[in-house]
Formats: structure tokens, C-alpha cells, sequence
């Protein structure tokens, strides 16, 4: 039963994952077509970002506790830590761990500032790759039809959202001097 | 947040998402180039919970709530 949990939150997590991770690269190109304002994109990235640290949190916890596999709880936290599929699950270890610094900061955003938020949230980009390969090497599943299929549909979402991302990227001259700019409004000494 | 509380606008930060406007389009509108211009004076009672949504929802926390004794004059408030 607890096997059947894991597999199925991770799959759910995947799905979940990768429309966080398009909606927030459609959030950055100011996405909006009749019927779907801005704020539905930045909102659904929000609110499904937290429901997928809730599939991902059930996902590692019943993997955890399953008796036949006796991971422990070491390899959870640590990567590369446990005696079952080392390797595979490790990457899921890293992802999580991704997954959650990103989460935090998220949450923090107000307390840390956009820029270290920033930082942070740019891990997106290995996290999601990273938690992809993870299912395909380590899932009980991985290549039975269905999720094979799952897995290319949401890399086909994600490289899709990626690509149009990249070409939409407009030079911008003034790039340089207004980081300069930003930084040194960043170091006034505040009144 | 009381009546006091006025909407400032962090002039550097703001990139014009634009998404102020669509979540407080009472207070909040878009110049030709989608940058917000904001209503002068305290935010009314009924919009306060819709003006701190709409900061939150702010992808550069360039909106913010400040209790000013004057009301603001647009200006970033990091210089005052």
C-alpha cells in the first residue's frame, strides 16, 4: 500500500512539477490570452507549487517508511546515502532538496529580496531536470507505457515553455547598466 | 492596516508585470508602457485586503503597504 503511495504521489509530483515549472516561465514572458490574465498564471504557479511540496513531501515520506525498501530517513536528507538504487535515488534526494530551498525562499521572499530569491529560484532549472531522470531510472514504473508517455509529455511542456523562453529573449543594451544601477540603490544605506 | 495605509510603488524594482492593476484596478492603472500609476491618497477601507493580494502577487515585491504621514508623491520611497 505504501508502495503504491509512493509511486503514485512521485507521478503526481512530476506532473505537478512541471506545470509549476512552464506557468513560471509563462509568468516571466507576461503571458495573457482572452480569458487568462497575468494573475491567473502567477497565482496557479503559487498555489500549485505548494500543493506539489504536499505530493513531494507524501512521495519521500511513504518511500521512506515502506518496509520493503528500508531506505531510512539518512537518505532522505543525505544524497547518494542510500543502499537501494544509490545512484537514481540520490537525484531525487538532490531534487527534493532543490524543490524545497525553493519553496523556502518563496516563502521568505519578503525577508531575503528578490535578489537572492532570484538566485534561488533559477535552481528550478536543474531541480526539475534532475527529478525527471530520477523517475525514469529509479520509478517502478518508469517504463511501463503510461509513464513513459507521462514523462515525455511533461519534458515536451517544459522544453516547449524553455525554447519559447530563450527566442523570446529580446537584447536589451541597457541590461548592464541597469543591474549597475539596481546594485547601487541596493547598497544605499537605508534612512 | 489601518485607513493611514498608502500604496508606494518601488519605481526600480518594478519591471511591469502588471499584475498590480489587474488585482486593484481601483487604485492601480497602466501608463502606455504598462508601468502603474497609482491613485493618490490612503487606500479606502474595502480595498485593503485587495491591495496587500496585490502585493503579494507582485513578481519583484515592488509594491508595498506603508503607513505615511504624507501622502505618497510617487517617488521611490528608499530615497525619502
Amino acid at each position: 500500500m505504501l508502495w503504491y503511495t509512493t509511486r503514485g504521489a512521485g507521478a503526481v509530483s512530476l506532473v505537478l512539477l512541471t506545470a509549476v515549472v512552464a506557468l513560471g516561465i509563462l509568468s516571466s514572458l507576461r503571458f495573457e490570452a482572452k480569458g487568462w490574465p497575468r494573475f491567473l498564471t502567477a497565482g496557479l504557479h503559487r498555489n500549485l507549487a505548494l500543493v506539489t511540496l504536499v505530493f513531494l513531501g507524501l512521495h519521500i515520506v511513504t518511500a521512506v517508511v515502506d518496509p520493503y525498501t528500508n531506505l531510512g530517513w539518512a537518505s532522505a536528507i543525505v544524497p547518494f546515502s542510500s543502499y537501494y538504487r544509490t545512484f537514481w535515488l540520490g537525484l531525487g534526494t538532490i531534487a527534493a532538496e532543490l524543490v524545497a530551498a525553493i519553496g523556502i525562499t518563496s516563502l521568505a521572499r519578503r525577508f531575503i529580496g528578490p535578489r537572492a530569491w532570484k538566485v534561488v529560484h533559477g535552481l528550478a532549472y536543474a531541480a526539475w531536470p534532475i527529478g525527471v531522470v530520477h523517475g525514469l531510472g529509479t520509478g517502478t514504473d518508469a517504463w511501463s507505457a503510461w509513464f513513459f508517455a507521462l514523462t515525455c509529455a511533461c519534458i515536451a511542456s517544459v522544453g516547449f515553455a524553455v525554447v519559447y523562453r530563450v527566442l523570446s529573449i529580446s537584447p536589451d543594451r541597457l541590461t548592464d547598466p541597469r543591474a549597475a544601477f539596481r546594485a547601487a540603490v541596493d547598497r544605499r544605506p537605508k534612512p | 492596516m489601518s485607513a493611514k495605509a498608502h500604496l508606494t510603488i518601488d519605481r526600480i524594482r518594478c519591471d511591469g508585470h502588471g499584475l498590480c492593476a489587474e488585482l486593484l484596478p481601483e487604485l492601480v492603472r497602466l501608463d502606455d508602457w504598462g508601468y502603474p500609476i497609482i491613485a493618490p491618497g490612503p487606500i479606502p477601507d474595502h480595498l485593503v485586503a485587495h491591495a496587500q493580494n496585490a502585493m503579494t502577487a507582485c513578481p519583484v515585491l515592488a509594491l508595498a503597504l506603508k503607513r505615511a504621514e504624507k501622502p505618497d508623491d510617487g517617488r521611490n520611497p528608499r530615497h525619502r
